[in-house]
């Protein structure tokens, strides 16, 4: 039967094309594969094969013509001794017959995405903010820096379910570049806590093949600075991999190290990414600032079964805090605590940002402003329904945050107050941020680059206008 | 490549001998297929056919057993159909649709099996890498001797996550086949442009891991060197490197104007090297098969390529809904 030869597509992104050179000509016996026609594309000439075999009964289109459409026959193929037929009616259709004559078959555009599905638009009108306690009143309490609190997560975590396994450079002998990996080596061993040489990118992935492979790795990074060496393994084979497989493949793992500035350590030692981690759907994103959330939050990272970046902080890491004595505590994603209630002004921050927040509240009690304190602690998921449930009462909103100013968490928040709580702003909204520059050495110039309290003070003063 | 000896009675039933020539065939008119559903726009975006190279993976396949798995880049298709995938369901996420392997949300480069042991289908060139050895890592922390094919091409062999990868492989002796496919060209730019190495395969001499050239045309030679590999890691000794030499008929992907080199070049290999012909000379000459024999296996593939095409373009494409899901997998991990 006689098969029609149509205009091919050659680039994701061609519609028409010159047909450039017949290679065949009437009469000619071809082979699936065999050179046809040369094709020039909006990118380039490419040579066009047949992919049945039988001879070239007539050509439709001449050589030389300009914008011949996609799937326009070009040319008629009968089989040996077969008659051409007349008219392009009488032959089956290489291919895209169907789709021609039946448009219902043919493939939908696709530019009628659901509307209103998107998480950011499905705020309820009224936020309902989760404020019920970590722990239960009269829970006994003990003292612990956030380092012994990460370890001791670690370690039970560890204890708790075999697959789980701790890797990273210095974290077994040497004990953890920060001691977070304290004694782990001893009491589980080198298998379960794995020394690398450093080679960032390579044990990034083979941590996503590990839990592909049905393990829990927890992959420490020195510091979150060298983590930009793996990122394509957290992006594009953690964070998306869920996704492209139609859910078949998860990545439970956890990449966690210190995040953000230390001190006197220089630009390529000290930023913040919890920005760029918390831009990127599929990645969970943590951030603690006391140890008792640093300890429930790192529990509930290595339990989770899709990836979690947990960014922690040097200097918060010899902090001490009041962590609960409860068995197998954990703190839930996506809940954020509010640290200290007050009417006049809602100060959002997360990680080191809330030392500068904390403080700037206490500063401005004592002028009679009573700042609403809230640790987000998840970045993704992120409880803007706590923010904006505060920002009804308030009216006011500041953010505070270690990172760059441009695109920025509080960029983020920003945008989510507006959105959703432009009714009952009665101030523009102020993100405190960390300078646009690159961290500086110099002592003084550093101390000029990091957000400090006094310009959280002077922010609230300004939404308050007090 | 060194020249074919035709003479050399191949170590290998008939029944297997027929295999291959079934599963080579399958992958050669599925991807021909693959192009014709591309030059009519049902298939999107970037398209890399695997014809041509058809003998690695089935070669290497015939060296695996159940348990084993494997991991690749965005040229998979012919792995995935060797794996035992079904083509329907490849098909179908070539057309982008609710049938496909990952429910259309995924393509022709990000496709998936845990049933088959296949990881993937990764876009990312080189990637796939160190996926390979953690996938090894685990098999080797649970206790099993499982083996990871991880295959790549001589152009990925020039990404530094490679040699990352060889270091720690080597160092904890993970049981991984680094399975370098080298097909001559990366895109556009020859392995001579692109490395004075003689060899890739010896690069791994660096790490210390052991390997060796293999006639990727061959399917039996691979086979052979694939068993051999898998018994070096299964006995614990650590990963090996087999640099299959092999070509792409084809373009890079289904947009390659095929100016650096020249039609002649493709034309002799297919003509004097082809992998499919090799295995139906030997299946004729060996009187295991007759023309009509053949001709019936011929029938039967194009049947089941023309029936997994009528699937990719029956199916629907996916829901709208679906563009909100698999993003997060148990929102409620919290519990013990």
């Amino acid at each position: 039967m006689a098969t029609e030869v149509l205009m091919p597509a050659l680039s994701p992104t061609m519609e028409e094309g010159t047909l450039a050179k017949w290679l065949v000509k009437e009469g000619d016996t071809v082979a699936a594969g065999d050179i046809l026609a040369e094709i020039e594309t909006d990118k380039a000439t490419m040579e066009f094969e047949a992919v049945d075999e039988g001879t070239i009964g007539k050509i439709l289109i001449a050589e030389g013509t300009e914008g011949v459409k996609v799937n326009t026959p070009i040319a008629v193929l009968v089989e040996d001794g077969e008659e051409v037929p007349d008219s392009a009616s009488d032959t089956t259709a290489a291919a895209p017959a169907a789709l021609n004559g039946d448009e219902g078959k043919a493939p939908a555009p696709a530019n009628t995405a659901p509307a209103n599905t998107a998480p950011a638009n499905t705020a309820p009108a009224a936020p309902r903010a989760d404020t019920s306690p970590d722990w239960p009143e009269g829970t006994e309490m003990k003292k612990q820096t956030v380092r012994e609190a990460l370890n001791a997560a670690l370690a039970e975590e560890l204890r708790r379910d075999d697959t789980v396994f701790l890797m990273g450079e210095e974290v077994a002998e040497y004990e953890g570049a920060y001691k977070i990996t304290q004694g782990l080596l001893d009491e589980f061993g080198a298998r379960r806590v794995v020394d690398t040489p450093i080679t960032e990118h390579g044990f990034a992935g083979i941590g996503v093949g590990a839990a592909f492979g049905g393990l829990r790795p927890i992959v420490e990074f020195m510091t979150f600075n060298f983590a930009m060496q793996a990122m394509d393994q957290i992006i594009n084979s953690a964070a998306k991999t869920l996704y492209m497989s139609g859910g078949q493949m998860g990545c439970p793992i956890v990449f966690r190290g210190p995040n953000g500035a230390a001190a006197r350590v220089g630009a390529q030692h000290s930023q913040c990414y919890a920005a760029w981690y918390s831009h990127i759907p599929g990645l969970k994103v943590v951030m603690p600032y006391s140890a008792a959330c640093a300890k429930g939050l790192l529990k509930s990272a290595i339990r989770d079964p899709n990836p979690v970046i947990f960014l922690e902080n040097e200097i918060l890491y010899g902090r001490s805090f009041e962590v609960p004595a409860i068995e197998d505590f954990t703190i839930p994603f996506g809940k954020a605590r509010i640290w200290r209630e007050g009417s006049d002004v809602t100060i959002v921050s997360f990680g080191i940002g809330m030392t500068y927040a904390l403080e700037a509240a206490e500063k401005l009690a004592a002028d009679g402003i009573e700042a609403e304190v809230i640790d987000l602690r998840t970045l993704r998921p992120m409880d803007t329904d706590a923010i904006l449930a505060s920002v009804r009462k308030t009216n006011r909103l500041v953010t505070v945050e270690e990172g760059f100013p441009q695109s920025s968490v509080g960029n983020y928040i920003t945008s989510v107050v507006m959105e959703h709580a432009f009714d009952w702003l009665d101030a523009p909204v102020i993100n405190c941020t960390g300078k646009d520059v690159p961290m500086p050495y110099a002592a003084n110039l550093e101390k000029l680059a990091l957000v400090t309290t006094d310009e959280v003070v002077e922010a609230v003063r300004k939404v308050t206008y007090r | 490549m060194a020249a074919r000896k035709s003479t050399s009675k191949p170590n290998v039933s008939k029944d297997d001998l027929l295999g291959y020539y079934r599963d080579m065939l399958l992958i050669r008119r599925f991807e021909e297929k693959a192009g014709q559903l591309y030059g009519m726009g049902l298939i999107g975006g970037f398209c890399h056919l695997y014809i041509g190279q058809e003998a690695v993976v089935v070669g290497l396949e015939a060296a695996a057993r159940e348990g084993d798995k494997r991991v690749t880049s965005y040229r998979d298709h012919g792995h995935m159909l060797a794996c035992g995938m079904d083509p329907k369901g490849v098909m179908a996420e070539l057309t982008g649709r609710e049938g496909g392997y990952s429910r259309g949300k995924g393509g022709s480069m990000h496709m998936f099996s845990r049933e088959k042991h296949f990881y993937g289908g990764h876009g990312i060139v080189g990637a796939q890498v160190p996926i390979g050895a953690g996938l090894a890592f685990a098999d080797k922390y649970l206790g099993t001797d499982n083996v990871t094919f991880t295959y790549f091409g001589d152009g990925a062999a020039n990404q530094g996550q490679v040699y990352e990868t060889y270091n720690m492989a080597m160092l904890w002796d993970l049981p991984v086949v680094f399975v370098i496919e080298n097909n001559k060209y990366a895109m556009g730019t020859s392995v001579q442009r692109s490395t004075k190495s003689p060899s890739l395969w010896e690069r791994g001499a660096a790490y210390g891991i052991a390997g060796e050239e293999v006639d990727g045309m061959d399917v039996l030679a691979v086979k052979a060197a694939g068993e051999k590999a898998v018994a070096h890691c299964r006995a614990g000794k650590g990963p090996y490197i087999l640099e299959v030499m092999t070509y792409r008929y084809r373009g890079h992907s289904m947009s390659d104007p095929a100016k650096y080199r020249t039609r002649d070049e493709v034309q002799k290999m297919r003509d004097e090297r082809d992998a499919i012909e090799h295995v139906r000379e030997l299946l004729l000459q060996g009187k295991h098969a007759t023309e009509d024999d053949l001709k019936a296996i011929d029938k039967e593939i194009k049947a089941v390529v023309n029936e997994s095409a009528e699937f990719a373009k029956e199916s629907p494409e996916p829901a709208l809904e679906e563009l909100w899901t698999d993003i997060y997998t148990d929102d409620v991990p919290q519990t013990a």
